[in-house]
């Protein structure tokens, strides 16, 4: 392994991170001394660095969620000095330092939401999200039951804009931005996604009373079109999917009620 | 199972969805309502005996089709019920905001950076205490033009020297510019919010074309209530 | 042949479930005699299922809708963040839909040759079969793959066949799959078939008269050590690319599940067969965590190349053309930049071991698309991979379209894996493993777009149709806590976990895990010798005692301990390494991605020995410092001729 090339650049950082033991404790901002970093460097291998660090002082290092680093499974996911995902728009493992200057102070913190409770320091539970989508986010389709691929051609458009809705990674910075802590861009991305396309036809009135009712129930606020959410978003899930939510909530609510 | 999807159903009836939906409506029947009104109050550059035989019409509309007052009472009742629901609405909603957004006192995070947003408007940040000031300035306002309870510069049984006296007295003038200015940017992010929560963005384009529109009507509405106030206090009209 | 000073030869192995007869009926003919279980029966039957990714959460989510109760873990927290999530460029099937010559045959026939003859005929066919449902499922759970103008189904050619037979969603087909997987996952969840427990990690196996009852399973929140038994367990716990520290895999993936069940019993096959991808962006500095892959595609257009002189430290635009060495066009005059993945790896390390790599440290070669620039145009480029070039300058801060991309081949992906019969049984009954964790598919090397295909074929088709067989005589004797197997396999990772808090030494997990990875790459990796293996050895056992006895675990076992969880990964990697190179060594000839320096044509290509390594090494485990036994399956090709690849 070898060093960087130029160490020149490096940079000194103090960071103020949140620290919370366990999700009934109280938390606090934490100062760190982090010299010599490279610009080079993910926001997350930082943060690798300072743990190490921390370890072999005998400090508890910090916890954070993270998996693929290659922003696409969703799992990382801070607060960086007040912006969900940093200064980028990208998930915080694809945010390198290069964004930062020397002397920086650097404000980390959880995705804080009602409905996301810190597990530990910027750690949360986003098991709400996977909630919505046990509500109604599918298509009912048994192994075995289907037709040929080409049994139903999609229209190419349809196809591409569904496809854009589906690249939500549920990372939940969009409710981490959202000034009223609604996951409405997240439940609308898998309405549009599902509901542009003709599988998802028979299910759609279900699917969006189902799914907003659970968002509801999990304690999210709802949207007043503020479009924090979509300007933070790694994937830029469009605003439009909430008016098409909308749409299609309120028709389903008509034909329900019209029977 | 068909029991617990009806429960859940009926939960949906009570969602913010339909909670933004109500507000959308009723705000765009206030604002259909605030544009009337600014018109109306235009008749107040055509003199006193046009403006005062406007305010008169206003008692009669719709006669001799209907009573006296008929239909001036159905519209405010219309407007008094798309009030009150815009209100609960908001105050349901601001609830649920601040649970869902975890807030401790008035801090979320306790970083003081980053927060003014990422491309938020001013005006997204002023709705619901901007909503207090219009509330607040609706009521003085009835009782001032309305109900003729209160009556700064001297009271008048015609509504015109009410408006001219009034006005004259350059604090009146000036609670109704804050309270313009107030109404003008809850519009111009009220606007763009009901016609979206009502499915009307659908593309990055519309919204845009959504965003211009609201800011328009907002400024038309401000501009519009504030001429003829402004013109009486710098003694154009009187 | 006799057996080396590191392991012992024990009794060979047989897939005795694969039928005989013409290769086009077996799986009807295995599908035919497997026993049945009658829906009433299967709601007292319980499946535990480990992973969510692709293998597993396809595989919970059939079997959850066949009735079975099902309880599935997975260490994210959530199912839909497995890294099937993370392939992007797409999943072959043998639907024809160009008509260009596509079938299930020529399909099975590039896959068996592809895994260079170390794969089973009859497992490559039934997967070429099973290849064209999976599509068919995929699309009618709404899954958005790619389609043209007139609204039928997009193909592309991938990874160097002549057909065009895979399906994508732009660069992101395995997050699509995954997503439609999960979806369906999570249906079953609200339906109350599947109990799904997020942020839990499987530590030990439970085996109770000699059949797999249950699994021991930490909840990463709490520290409780939890004991779940079942009917059978099924690992979907996906490859051990991390055993290197820098891989394409995230961060997460790990053996553990599967090394555990190894020392209980399973046996471990091929675990020497890696795929090194030849495109991915070098490393940056000694920081690095792990490496990202840039989609193949790039090589239809960029030129690789490096400078002639050694230690040209100039800037790319000021190294002149004839001091640049096109070395693959050199080279390999008919395919040039297009070779396989193998290939274009090993031959970019040569390079680079002559002192002629790029960028920081010297492990880098360029990929230089001024060429392409000028005569499609930037904007055609763009529309292209513009995508990808984002990415890259996103990671590298350097902008390709002016500058070459530097590229360097990284860990991606394990062909081997535990052992599995044809109904994906390993040696251990009721313990089925599908997906990437097991071996049976690929052979020494996967083709691309083929690692998709294999996990959903194995979780939708394969495992519902072949677990029947085994739960037909169930429900099995009922088992809990008080029973003494699971009392004991609790307490061994009570005191695992203890011990690893108690060593207190002066190391972190890490820093074993970095030297753990350039151990293996520097030896184990694109090129490998008998010395360096030996080499290896000595080394990976050295710094197995030094981790025992000088590692750092900070913090308790009763809370979220990020360092505890990779301790006891580090732990089994280190284990798991050591084997590897015992496999690689014992394997004295060059297949796939196993390249053996002794085994190579005059011109430096691999040569493979179909007389003696014609088998499947399926290792036993030999005890905490016995010798693992090498039982060897032997592989019959009765379809497809034995050949040696040849690319010049």
């Amino acid at each position: 392994m070898t060093g960087s090339g130029d160490t020149s650049k490096d940079m000194d950082l103090k960071l103020r991170v949140w620290r919370q033991r366990g999700p009934k404790d109280d938390g606090a901002m934490v100062e760190y001394d982090v010299p010599a970093v490279s610009p080079d460097m993910s926001f997350l291998e930082m943060l690798d660095v300072l743990n190490e660090r921390l370890t072999l002082e005998d400090d508890d290092p910090i916890a954070f969620d993270h998996d693929c680093r290659e922003g696409i499974c969703g799992a990382c996911g801070v607060v960086i000095n007040g912006i969900a995902h940093g200064p980028e728009v990208t998930t915080t493992c694809q945010l390198h330092m290069r964004s930062f200057t020397d002397g920086d102070v650097i404000d980390i913190e959880p995705w804080r939401s009602g409905s996301f409770p810190v597990v530990k320091d910027l750690v949360v539970d986003r098991g709400s999200l996977d909630r919505i989508i046990q509500a109604g986010g599918y298509i009912s389709a048994p192994t075995g039951t289907a037709p040929d691929a080409h049994a139903v051609p999609v229209p190419k458009d349809d196809a591409d804009a569904a496809f854009d809705a589906a690249t939500c990674i549920g990372c939940g910075a969009c409710v981490a931005a959202c000034p009223n802590g609604s996951a409405m861009l997240f439940t609308a991305a898998k309405i549009t996604h599902l509901g542009l396309l003709p599988q998802g036809q028979p299910e759609r009135d279900s699917r969006v009373l189902d799914m907003v009712g659970q968002h509801d129930a999990e304690g999210f606020g709802g949207c007043s079109q503020i479009g924090e959410c979509t300007a933070v978003c790694p994937k830029g899930i469009s605003l439009s999917t909430i008016s098409r939510l909308n749409v299609d909530l309120l028709g389903a609510l008509r034909s329900t009620y019209a029977k | 199972m068909p029991a617990s999807t009806l429960t859940k159903h009926r939960a949906t009836v009570r969602s913010t969805v339909v909670l933004k939906a109500i507000m959308a409506i009723t705000g765009l029947v206030m604002i259909g309502f605030l544009l009337a009104h600014m018109a109306g109050n235009l008749w107040v550059f055509a003199g006193r005996e046009e403006f005062n035989d406007y305010a008169h019409h206003l008692r009669t509309l719709g006669e001799p089709m209907l009573p006296h007052k008929v239909l001036l009472w159905a519209l405010r009742i219309g407007l008094l019920l798309s009030v009150v629901l815009h209100v609960y609405s908001a105050i349901t909603l601001w609830k649920r905001a601040h649970v869902a957004s975890a807030r401790k006192g008035g801090t979320r995070y306790h970083t003081s950076k980053g927060q003014r947003g990422v491309q938020r408007s001013y005006a997204s940040f002023t709705m619901r205490y901007g909503g207090i000031v219009i509330t607040l300035f609706v009521i003085y306002h009835l009782l001032h033009f309305t109900g003729n309870q209160i009556h700064p510069g001297g009271a008048s049984s015609s509504p015109y020297d009410r408006v001219v006296n009034g006005f004259e007295i350059w604090w009146v003038w000036l609670s109704y510019v804050i309270a313009m200015v107030a109404i003008g940017l809850h519009l111009r992010h009220g606007l763009w919010a009901a016609a979206a929560s009502l499915g009307a963005n659908t593309s990055p384009r519309r919204r845009r074309q959504l965003n211009t529109g609201a800011i328009t009507i907002a400024v038309v509405i401000t501009v519009g209530f504030l001429l003829p106030p402004t013109l009486i206090l710098f003694g154009g009209i009187s | 042949m006799t057996a080396d000073s590191y392991h012992v030869v024990g009794e060979p192995i047989r897939d005795t479930k694969a039928p005989a007869g013409d290769i086009k009926d077996r799986w009807d003919t295995r599908r035919f005699e497997a026993k049945l279980v009658n829906p009433a029966n299967r709601r007292k039957l319980s499946i535990i299922i480990v992973g969510t990714g692709l293998a597993g959460a396809s595989a919970a989510a059939t079997l959850g809708e066949a009735g079975y109760q099902v309880t599935s873990f997975c260490y994210q927290d959530s199912p839909r963040r497995a890294h099937s999530i993370a392939a992007q460029g797409g999943i072959n099937a043998a639907k024809n839909y160009r008509n260009d010559g596509d079938s299930i045959y020529r399909l099975f026939y590039d896959t068996v040759k592809g895994g260079d003859f170390r794969s089973r005929e009859s497992n490559v066919y039934r997967l070429a079969q099973t290849s064209v449902e999976i599509i068919d499922q995929c699309v009618a759970q709404g899954v958005p793959f790619a389609r043209e103008y007139g609204g039928l189904l997009d193909n592309r050619s991938f990874g160097g066949v002549q057909v065009s037979r895979t399906f994508y969603a732009r660069g992101q087909t395995g997050q699509q799959l995954l997503i439609g997987a999960y979806q369906a996952l999570e249906r079953q969840v609200a339906a109350g078939t599947v109990d799904m427990h997020t942020r839990h990690e499987m530590l030990e196996l439970i085996i109770v008269d000699g059949k797999a009852r249950g699994v021991i399973v930490r909840d990463m929140v709490s520290g409780e050590i939890e004991s779940h038994f079942a009917d059978a367990v099924v690992l979907a716990t996906g490859g051990y690319g991390n055993v290197f520290f820098l891989s394409t895999n995230a961060m997460g993936c790990n053996v553990t599940a599967n090394w555990r069940a190894h020392r209980k019993g399973a046996l471990f096959a091929n675990p020497c067969f890696t795929q090194i991808h030849p495109t991915c962006i070098p490393v940056s500095g000694d920081y690095q965590s792990k490496l990202t892959l840039m989609s193949e595609s790039l090589r239809n257009d960029g030129r690789i190349w490096v400078p002639k002189a050694k230690g040209d430290a100039r800037p790319a635009a000021d190294i002149p053309e004839e001091e640049r060495d096109y070395y693959l066009e050199r080279i390999y005059p008919a395919f040039g930049n297009l070779v396989p993945r193998d290939i274009a790896s090993r031959a970019a390390k040569n390079v680079c071991d002559e002192g002629r790599g790029v960028g920081p440290g010297g492990l880098g070669v360029y990929l230089d698309f001024a060429d392409a620039i000028a005569r499609l145009g930037l904007a055609s480029v763009e529309a292209k991979y513009g995508n990808l070039f984002d990415m890259y300058a996103k990671i590298t801060g350097e902008n390709p379209y002016q500058t070459p991309m530097r590229i360097y081949p990284a860990v991606h992906y394990t062909m081997g894996g535990l052992w599995v019969d044809y109904d994906l049984q390993s040696t251990i009954p009721g313990m089925f493993v599908t997906g990437e964790a097991n071996f049976s598919d690929h052979g020494a090397n996967r083709l691309g777009a083929s690692a998709l295909m294999q996990g959903l074929a194995d979780g939708y088709f394969v495992l519902p149709n072949t677990i029947n067989d085994y739960l037909a005589d169930g429900p099995f004797v009922p088992v809990d806590e008080t029973h003494p197997a699971a009392i004991e396999a609790k307490q061994l990772v009570e005191d695992r976990i203890a011990t690893f808090l108690a060593i207190n030494g002066s190391r972190t997990v890490d820093s074993f895990h970095k030297e753990l990875g350039q151990i293996m790459w520097d030896y184990c990796g694109m090129e490998r010798t008998d010395e360096g293996l030996r080499t290896a050895i000595a080394k990976i056992r050295e710094l197995k005692a030094e981790f025992w006895r000088d590692v750092k675990v900070s913090g308790v076992n009763e809370e979220l301990n990020q360092t505890l969880e990779r301790a006891g990964r580090v732990a089994d990697f280190i284990e798991l390494g050591e084997l590897m190179c015992i496999d690689a060594l014992d394997r004295r000839e060059s297949c796939g991605g196993h390249f053996r320096a002794e085994s190579q044509t005059e011109d430096g290509e691999a040569m493979r020995d179909d007389e003696n390594f014609a088998y499947v090494a399926a290792w036993g485990y030999g005890g905490e410092d016995g010798k693992p036994i090498l039982h060897k399956e032997a592989l019959e090709y009765e379809y497809v001729e034995m050949k040696q690849r040849s690319y010049k």
